[in-house]
């Protein structure tokens, strides 16, 4: 199994039914994704989207019975009533010509009947089957949702947001399509046919004979058409999950796109995937055309059969007219509902093409999983905060470069320490392993002497903020914002984390204050402003160990100050990790870390490491000599290369 | 049952909102009336099989001229394989139109999104967009390809059928025409409520989509304070108010259905009683009343596939209300009528005259009267606190936003009477969100030259520093795709790659936005040393929170106030003005571990 599904409650039904699901990787997506899957993919694909559709069933089981229940008596009160035609015409009107109309009535009544009955128990299956099916939905779209939000980083960088929506819109709209119209019509079909199999046989064998012998061309071309419009309905599926994408990276860098002209190209790109879109529906369609034409030439040409040998075996007076007129009646009713079938196989074809996508999404396994038997971080525990990296190694991809090599490090509870290097040096791969975005290739990130990887994402995340260069917003005020850090905190207490950070006097200063709508990503907020409300979620989430990447870029100097002031406050009982851009962070800890090439080259308070003649040592230089400029910007040993 | 039912947001009938098809449907007119052709002569043919049928019965059966019959039967057999044709036809034709009409209304809105200003995307979220450019126009797809044509055919078959009725015997039909009549009122009713309730799940698939797409795009915050579950429970209501919405429709849906079910059958019931009657008193034929019930029968499908085409047209036509929602918004920020050249050769010199704005709805202005010249070849840095409008005022030069009173121009030309592409080719800008997108770096870099050449990308990654980390990336290089919005990258890798893609179309004026914010120490030093290369060639504004950019700058203009209050060299502010000192100050925070003051002093 799949290494360990990540609290996998809701995905156990899955797992359980497909225990010999290989673990999906980027490889088998890139499998699936071919319109034409060679026959294994194709087998395992269909046999993890049946269950799939199974387990989500499984809980309404009995509800699905009596929503059968209603369809069966609906299908059965529907078919007596030509029964009871037959009787009014063979029988009914023969006796009420010879005066008595009782008998013609009763079948007349019998048929009302009937369709009362078929009307009440249809109410009931809609209702029913509607309920069922949106709880369904309901719980496929949670199952996405729960997936995709345990899915570590890495995997959201390549995935994309706009295939994870097109997974929880457009492919959802798919399976409801099949869920909501066609379900019934399925049932109906296949109970009326069945039904209807029957009472022809028992109206008259050999009619009957030229009927069923009329269903192995439908069964077949039934085949036939599963295989071509899954094909069509696959390529749609990839297609809109491009078009989703494209559409929202375009709309979420619209002010790039506008300021570098990029409209046209952009549109023409977007052109490119609809017209593939368009493409595969047109082929979808005109699948559709040639199998419904197909199932309706079968069934005119079997009609035309059973009149002629039914005209002959009443012109030998082997069968009553009642019977054919009845058996015709039936007739049309048997063909009928396979169009119905076709709408349905149809809308299954395309269906199954969303539940291929939508189950192997819910089978990519996380590279980042959850213990099974989390080891507890007692509240209570001594030293509260000690950071060790023993001997990891780290690379992003298998066959990529080292990022990190052999580091070890140990950060004792309430240091602060200041990471400083070069781009790509592992700087921030340091602050993404310890809040476990990524796992090392080797070795341990241990917090308070556990591993990581054996702490409940819970309790890691009560204990550890990462606070990142990008600070996104959502939809909602800034107080909800603000909150997110803590859900359930009071106003005052988001007030006192903002007054602590100095992001007060801005918020307050806005129209609403902290019941200001940010907008989309807060965009009516500056990038500083943004950072403060980034900063303050920190401040509140109150945590034991803190990780600062890059979090006060875009403030002016002024209130980065203010914010350093109080993040010396919060951080003077805590341990701190910054990767730090300006010298007067960097002082301001308790140690600094050069990383060169993924390696601690330096390591020391800022004091002896200014004065040590390394790498810090010329970084502090060039620093105080950039600073100095101001006083006297001709004095030499000026930042190189200025002027 | 009273009109006040109906919802509010009802903006108009169904067939006014699905009229504004028209121009998307002409086009495809020739094939969808094809179509319709086809499906009118299935409908025929599906029709005149239980006639003859009914002639085999009546003729050749009761008097025993099987001869008649082979012919008869023959003709069945040749009405029923045009129907198939037919069947055949009306799809094949129907298909390719239909997808065309999608992905032109698609295409159609994609370029009118384009054409918005930023006022607009701030205010609509992505989602809602979305759902409108993919799941709404899918509905109008599905809705032109099966439901329309259903319900024009349907129609059409429930009058034919009904004509037939009336040529067979008019006593049957008239009860016929009883049990169908109520239909139109029934679905009358429905149609109101059903398209409000079609309305709500629609917005709310646009407002679960935005949730779906932000915690995506946010789940680095999310998981870095662990609140995945509770961004759980969000999603989760609003999973429910679409479920919701969605039971609203089935319990409309089981309402009508039920309804289409039972009309059809108490009609033929009174058919059977009274065809069984006039048969007693001689007035009518058996042939007749099979044929009645048979047509009675076979209209039974078209009835209830009118109440399906039905509600199918009322969400077609909420799909078609939110999809005109956008489309009828006007973008403000267009071509001039009649474009001006810009001055050649351009020379970049950029002024703003008592410039002011005020964002749409705000209470009060962001800018007020801003004075201030750009001189050709001259870098000016402009310097405020944060929130004070550097990058609303960096935003009017390529006319993201327009100005609310005053003017810009672009040396002596007002920007609002230059082709907006002439002057965003004038323009380069890096903005502090670098907005990158999930393509290859060559990708991302070309945005700002389509035409730009490998080596000319290279030379721009190489001015903004940003050549050695990509080819680090990978051996892919200059193809290397680096995931959604850049995020594997650094900020300040983000940040150079923005700065060379403002840079490689060679603008004449450049407009930078903070450009060395997210930048580290080691790397800080040679994107300045590039920058100032750059800078040297053009002119250029540039937003500077840093004394090491503004100090770059020939002159320094801090912004208070939504005022220019200071204006010289670095060095002259440092002297004259107080905000300046307090904005450019570098006093560090005195803790235990720093050094104290021993680098600070002066």
């Amino acid at each position: 199994m799949s290494g360990g599904e990540p609290a996998a409650e809701v995905l156990e039904p899955v797992s359980a039914a497909v225990p010999e699901a290989p673990a999906r990787t980027a490889d088998t997506e890139a499998v699936e994704d071919a319109a034409v899957l060679d026959r294994a993919t194709h087998r395992r694909v269909r046999r993890r989207s049946r269950a799939l559709l199974y387990s989500l069933l499984r809980p309404w089981r009995w509800q699905v019975v009596v929503a059968m229940a209603a369809l069966i008596l609906e299908n059965v009160a529907q078919l007596i009533g030509p029964l009871l035609i037959a009787q009014a015409i063979d029988h009914g009107i023969p006796r009420a010509v010879a005066g008595d109309s009782g008998r013609l009535m009763w079948c007349v009544a019998g048929f009302t009947g009937c369709g009362v009955l078929a009307a009440a128990a249809r109410f009931g299956f809609f209702r029913l089957s509607g309920a069922i099916g949106q709880s369904l939905l309901l719980d496929l779209r949670t199952r996405i949702f729960q997936h995709a939000r345990r899915l570590p980083v890495a995997f959201h960088e390549s995935y994309t947001s706009g295939k994870v929506i097109s997974r929880l819109t457009s492919d959802i709209d798919a399976v409801r399509d099949l869920v909501e119209g066609s379900l019934d019509g399925l049932l109906t079909s296949l109970l009326t046919v069945a039904g209807i199999t029957v009472l022809l046989l028992w109206l008259d064998l050999p009619l009957a004979l030229i009927v069923l012998v009329s269903i192995v061309p439908l069964v077949m071309m039934t085949r036939w058409f599963r295989e071509r419009s899954q094909r069509a309905y696959r390529r749609a599926r990839n297609t809109v999950a491009d078009i989703i994408t494209q559409f929202g990276e375009t709309m979420n860098a619209v002010r790039a796109v506008q300021a570098f002209r990029a409209e046209r190209r952009k549109h023409a790109a977007m052109n490119d995937l609809n017209e593939v879109f368009r493409d595969a529906h047109t082929e979808a369609l005109g699948v559709v055309a040639r199998y419904t034409a197909g199932v309706r030439l079968a069934g005119n040409i079997a009609l035309a059969l059973v009149l002629a040998l039914g005209c002959w075996r009443v012109n030998e007076g082997a069968l009553p007219l009642g019977v054919l007129t009845a058996f015709v009646l039936y007739l049309r009713r048997f063909y009928d509902p396979l169009d119905e079938l076709a709408t349905f196989t149809n809308l299954y074809a395309a269906a199954s093409a969303a539940l291929e996508k939508i189950s192997g999404f819910l089978a990519t396994p996380s590279s980042v999983p959850e213990p099974e038997a989390p080891k507890p971080l007692p509240a209570d525990r001594p030293g509260r905060g000690r950071l060790v990296f023993r001997a990891v190694d780290f690379r992003y991809a298998a066959d990529g470069p080292v990022v990190l090599h052999r580091l070890d490090l140990t950060i004792p509870a309430g240091q602060t320490v200041a990471v400083v290097g070069a781009t790509g040096a592992g700087k921030s791969t340091i602050g993404k392993l310890a809040a476990r975005f990524y796992d090392p290739s080797s070795g341990q990130v241990l917090l308070d002497g556990v591993d990581l990887r054996e702490i409940a994402d819970a309790d890691l995340r009560r204990e550890l903020t990462l606070v990142t260069q990008e600070n996104f917003l959502f939809t909602g005020t800034i107080a909800e914002n603000i909150a997110l850090a803590r859900p359930g905190a009071s106003r005052a207490e988001v007030r006192a984390a903002a007054e602590a950070i100095g992001a007060d006097a801005f918020i307050s200063g806005l129209p609403d204050g902290y019941d200001t709508e940010v907008r989309k990503r807060g965009n009516r907020l500056s990038a500083g402003q943004r950072q403060m409300v980034a900063l303050t979620r920190a401040f509140l989430a109150d945590p034991t160990v803190l990780l600062l990447d890059e979090a006060t870029s875009s403030l002016d100097i002024p209130t980065e100050l203010t914010v350093q002031r109080a993040l010396g406050a919060l951080l003077a009982d805590r341990t701190a990790v910054i990767i730090a851009h300006r010298l007067s962070t960097v002082l301001a800890a308790d140690r600094v870390l050069v990383l060169e090439h993924g390696r601690v080259v330096e390591d020391g308070s800022p004091r002896e490491l200014a004065v040590a003649g390394g790498p810090f040592g010329l970084l502090y230089a060039r620093w105080s000599a950039s600073l100095g400029e101001d006083a006297d910007p001709d004095r030499p040993g000026a930042a190189p290369g200025a002027r | 049952m009273s009109v006040n039912d109906a919802a509010p947001r009802r903006s108009g009938s169904s067939f006014t909102a699905l009229w504004r098809l028209g121009p998307y449907l002409r086009p495809v007119g020739v094939p969808v009336a094809g179509a319709a052709a086809a499906t009118l002569a299935a409908l025929l043919c599906g029709l005149t099989i239980p006639l003859v049928t009914q002639r085999i019965i009546d003729g050749p059966l009761t008097n025993g001229r099987t001869g008649q019959a082979i012919w008869l039967i023959l003709l069945v057999a040749a009405l029923g394989a045009a129907e198939a044709g037919c069947f055949y036809g009306r799809r094949k034709l129907i298909a390719r139109p239909t997808a065309l009409v999608e992905s032109r209304m698609r295409a159609d809105l994609f370029r009118h999104l384009l054409r918005l200003p930023i006022g607009f995307h701030e205010h609509w979220q992505s989602g809602q967009l979305l759902s409108r450019a993919v799941n709404d126009l899918v509905t109008l797809r599905k809705f032109l390809a099966f439901a329309a044509v259903f319900l024009v055919v349907n129609s059409l078959t429930l009058l034919v059928g009904l004509a037939l009725l009336f040529s067979i015997e008019p006593s049957l039909a008239l009860v016929g025409l009883c049990s169908f009549a109520p239909l139109l009122l029934v679905s009358f009713f429905f149609e109101t409520r059903y398209k409000a309730a079609a309305r709500e799940v629609q917005d709310q698939t646009g407002h679960f989509t935005t949730i779906v797409e932000e915690t995506m795009l946010g789940i680095r915050v999310l998981r870095s304070f662990g609140q995945g579950r509770a961004r759980a429970r969000v999603f989760r209501d609003q999973a429910r108010l679409l479920r919701r919405g969605e039971m609203r429709i089935v319990r409309i849906m089981a309402a009508l259905s039920t309804a289409l079910l039972i009309l059809p059958e108490l009609g033929i019931a009174g058919q059977l009683a009274l065809g069984g009657t006039g048969i007693a008193h001689g007035t009518l034929t058996l042939g007749d009343l099979v044929a009645a019930v048979t047509v009675s029968t076979y209209l039974r499908w078209p009835t209830e596939c009118i109440g399906w085409a039905l509600a199918e047209t009322s969400t077609a036509a909420a799909a078609c209300d939110r999809y005109w929602e956008i489309r009828d918004t006007e973008p403000d920020i267009t071509d001039p009528p009649r474009p001006r050249p810009a001055a050649q050769p351009v020379r970049g010199a950029l002024r703003f005259e008592n410039v002011s704005f005020q964002h749409p709805g705000a209470d009060r202005p962001v800018l007020r009267g801003v004075d201030l010249e750009i001189r050709p070849g001259e870098t000016l840095a402009l310097v405020g606190a944060t929130g004070s409008g550097k990058t609303t005022l960096a935003g009017l030069v390529p006319r993201m936003a327009d100005v609310s009173a005053g003017r810009i121009t672009v040396d002596g030309v007002d920007i609002r009477e230059l082709a907006l592409t002439e002057l965003r080719t004038i323009v380069g800008c890096a903005f502090e969100d670098p907005m990158l997108s999930s393509l290859t770096i060559r990708d991302n870099v070309a945005l700002g030259a389509p035409d730009a050449t490998d080596d000319e990308i290279r030379a721009a990654l190489r001015t903004a520093s940003a050549e050695e980390f990509v080819d680090a990336l990978g051996p892919d290089g200059l193809g290397t795709r680096i995931g959604e919005q850049g995020l594997s990258l650094s900020g300040g890798q983000r940040q150079r790659l923005a700065l060379a893609r403002a840079i490689v179309g060679r603008p004449a004026l450049l407009v930078l936005d903070d450009p060395l914010s997210a930048l580290d120490l080691h790397t800080e030093a040679e994107v300045e040393r590039a920058l100032r290369r750059v800078l040297r060639n053009s002119t250029a504004l540039v937003v500077a929170h840093r004394p090491n950019t503004a100090r770059m700058a020939d002159r320094v203009a801090v912004l208070a106030d939504g005022r220019i209050a200071a204006l010289g060299t670095h060095r002259e502010l440092l002297d004259s003005s107080a905000h300046y000192r307090s904005l450019m100050s570098v006093t560090p925070l005195r803790t235990p571990g720093a050094p104290d003051g021993e680098v600070m002093s002066r």
